[in-house]
């Protein structure tokens, strides 16, 4: 399911919205996925504090939110652009792949209560393509 | 059989109480059909779904959307017993309409962020974690007659 023009245009226009927020987006989205989807927190095994409020959970929820932001710049090759990301996860986190896509639902649902307006059925299908092919990429190089 | 706390049977009790059938169904299904395009197998005789407006003004999906989410009543009036309530549903999916199950995960995601837009910052990670339980046993016991 590959990404039309008018998907990456339609990302790019939306993730611009997130710019600014990427720290609320990604707390809000990790500590719910954290909540929801319990087996997740095997992860955070080293984090004493799993709760929306934790440093640890704030700053990771910001840099992974920044680096969708980069791979939104890089959505013309993400296979290329996430190349350094994918070894990290690949060789060195080795997160289940599974795990991308639950954490990919909770960033939908974030957008959706941020956005509630602005995510629309058309902006909803893009991000999901989008965020699918990033773990796509992110998962390359696991074997 | 599914256990439930006090704090879940009330939740998913407030959330059916004061959502709009209809908003949400219509939103929820026609989303479905937008965002995973080929769930659009099932609704041949629909009319008009051909792009994401047309399905959006569409009647006969809004309408049906609205059943699907009344469909969901007879899980949360009867959550001890959720497998037995859907055997009739699960059938009629299986033998009748021949869904893929997996549509039923599909529509779930969809009807949970249309509740997390209508619901804003309420919804929040322990009532997601409430309504992805309560979805996923319905979706699970809708799958249960298939063989």
């Amino acid at each position: 399911m590959s990404l039309t023009d008018r998907d990456k245009a339609t990302v790019r226009s939306f993730w611009a919205k997130v710019a600014g927020n990427t720290e609320a987006v990604g707390t809000n989205a990790l500590s719910r996925m954290l909540t929801v989807y319990p087996q997740t927190k095997t992860y955070f095994a080293h984090w004493k504090d799993l709760g929306p409020k934790s440093v640890n959970v704030r700053k990771h929820g910001k840099t992974v939110v920044d680096g969708i932001g980069e791979a939104v710049m890089k959505i013309d090759d993400l296979q290329k652009g996430l190349l350094t990301l994918s070894e990290l996860h690949a060789f060195k986190l080795r997160v289940d792949p599974t795990n991308f896509k639950i954490l990919n639902h909770c960033i939908l649902v974030v957008l959706a209560i941020t956005f509630p307006a602005e995510f629309t059925p058309e902006a909803h299908v893009a991000v999901d393509k989008f965020l699918a092919a990033l773990a796509l990429a992110l998962s390359d190089k696991y074997r | 059989m599914v256990e439930w706390t006090d704090f879940e049977r009330q939740t998913i009790a407030d959330i059916f109480g004061k959502i709009d059938y209809e908003t949400v169904g219509a939103a929820a299904l026609s989303r479905c059909l937008i965002v995973y395009p080929w769930t659009q197998r099932y609704f041949g005789n629909f009319g008009n779904l051909y792009n994401a407006s047309a399905i959006k003004i569409n009647p006969m999906i809004a309408k049906h959307g609205t059943t699907i989410v009344h469909g969901l009543d007879r899980a949360w009036k009867n959550l001890d017993n959720i497998k037995d309530a859907y055997t009739e549903l699960s059938i009629l999916h299986s033998e009748t309409i021949h869904v893929d199950p997996d549509n039923f995960r599909l529509f779930s995601d969809c009807l949970t962020i249309t509740l997390a837009a209508q619901m804003g910052a309420e919804f929040n990670a322990d009532v997601q974690a409430v309504v992805q339980k309560f979805l996923t046993v319905v979706v699970n016991a809708l799958g249960k007659q298939y063989h």
